[in-house]
């Protein structure tokens, strides 16, 4: 054995792993501090269409979001029609203008008419939906709106 | 009596718990996408008086059911909406618009303040198209607006309104805002839409 072992003193030295567990650490809280937790478990297909002239929303606490797509796979006793859900939970159109209220309620009066109402639909929904959304906002008078998309080539994809 | 040093942790293992924490985190997080197209809904008041529009000021795009696309009574193709809404709105018909390089037809816009362009849809639509017409009408006012930046200050538009936003751009922002806000004047955006 003695003779193999004599070898070694010419050989490479092993790499010292004592400093992985900090550069683990280093990702780890990166990814902690980057990433933002789902507000809404979200009862929706959400694919969002892509689109390429887009702006940042800048502010997230000045932001409604309103989701809308099919039921998922989990909730297919609701049918296979286009819903809205908003927090958690499926609603109706009629339930908009109660929703934005109470998200007006729960913000400061100076910050209101600056509140963004983000749309957050569905690629394959039909506009009829849409379009009573959008004349439910304009009742209750939130009239800023912003179509969440992808980024992304409008042309290239289908 | 000799002192009993405590046999020290094994911290080995350090490692690959905070391998399974880091997964935890990839796997359970989503970057969240906020951005996307702005839009300013009318008010529901309705004025009284009715604003008359000469039929050769509106740029009138139809969305079907079908997701097909009728633009001035004729079919096109979503690709070539750019350029249509592009050569409507730069067309200067009246000669009023100096910087408009359009082709000065009588027939089509008198100038940028003046020409709106139409959106109507109908219930069928999908939203994937009603998002590609709109992503391709707002280009068509961003182009027009960058090149109008590029030729009075040297700067395309959206750089303007970058460095705007940005909190550490050393220029004199009053003057910028002055800028883009002229240029907002030139290239007004109008869209509307038809509500059903």
């Amino acid at each position: 054995m003695s003779k193999f072992k004599k070898k070694k003193s010419g050989d490479m030295p092993a790499v010292n792993t004592a400093s992985l567990p900090d550069i683990v650490f280093m990702l780890l809280f990166f990814f902690m501090v980057a990433t933002v937790m789902r507000q809404n478990t979200l009862k929706i297909e959400n694919n969002l269409p892509f689109a390429d002239q887009v702006e940042k929303l800048d502010k997230k606490d000045l932001v409604m979001y309103i989701y809308a797509g099919k039921p998922s796979a989990n909730y297919k006793q609701y049918g296979k029609e286009t819903r809205i859900q908003l927090n958690d939970d499926f609603a109706s159109v009629k339930e908009i203008a109660a929703f934005i209220a109470a998200e007006r309620a729960s913000k400061r009066e100076e910050l209101i008419p600056f509140l963004t109402t983000a749309l957050k639909v569905d690629s394959d929904a039909n506009m009829g939906l849409i379009g009573d959304i959008k004349q439910e906002l304009r009742k209750v008078n939130a009239l800023k709106i912003n179509y969440t998309t992808k980024k992304g080539s409008v042309l290239g994809r289908e | 009596m000799a002192k009993r040093a405590a046999p020290e942790v094994n911290a080995g293992s350090m490692a690959d718990i905070a391998f399974l924490l880091l997964i935890f985190f990839l796997v359970t997080t989503t970057i969240e996408t906020d951005s996307g197209i702005n839009r300013k809904l009318p008010p529901m008041e309705e004025s009284e008086e009715d604003v008359v529009i000469k039929q050769k000021n509106i740029f009138t795009v139809l969305l079907n059911g079908k997701d097909q696309l009728l633009v001035e009574d004729e079919l096109m193709e979503l690709k070539d909406l750019r350029q249509a809404a592009k050569e409507f709105l730069d067309n200067g018909g009246d000669g009023s618009c100096d910087y408009c390089n359009g082709k000065k037809d009588k027939s089509s816009s008198d100038n940028p303040d003046k020409a709106i362009i139409s959106l109507k849809n109908e219930r069928e639509t999908t939203y994937k198209t009603y998002i590609a017409v709109q992503n391709e009408l707002v280009a068509a006012y961003n182009e027009l607006r960058n090149a109008r930046a590029q030729s009075l200050y040297g700067k395309p538009f959206d750089e303007m309104e970058e460095n705007y936003k940005d909190v550490n751009w050393p220029g004199n922002k009053e003057r910028l805002k002055e800028r883009i806000d002229q240029i907002k004047i030139d290239y007004p955006q109008k869209l509307s839409e038809v509500q059903q």
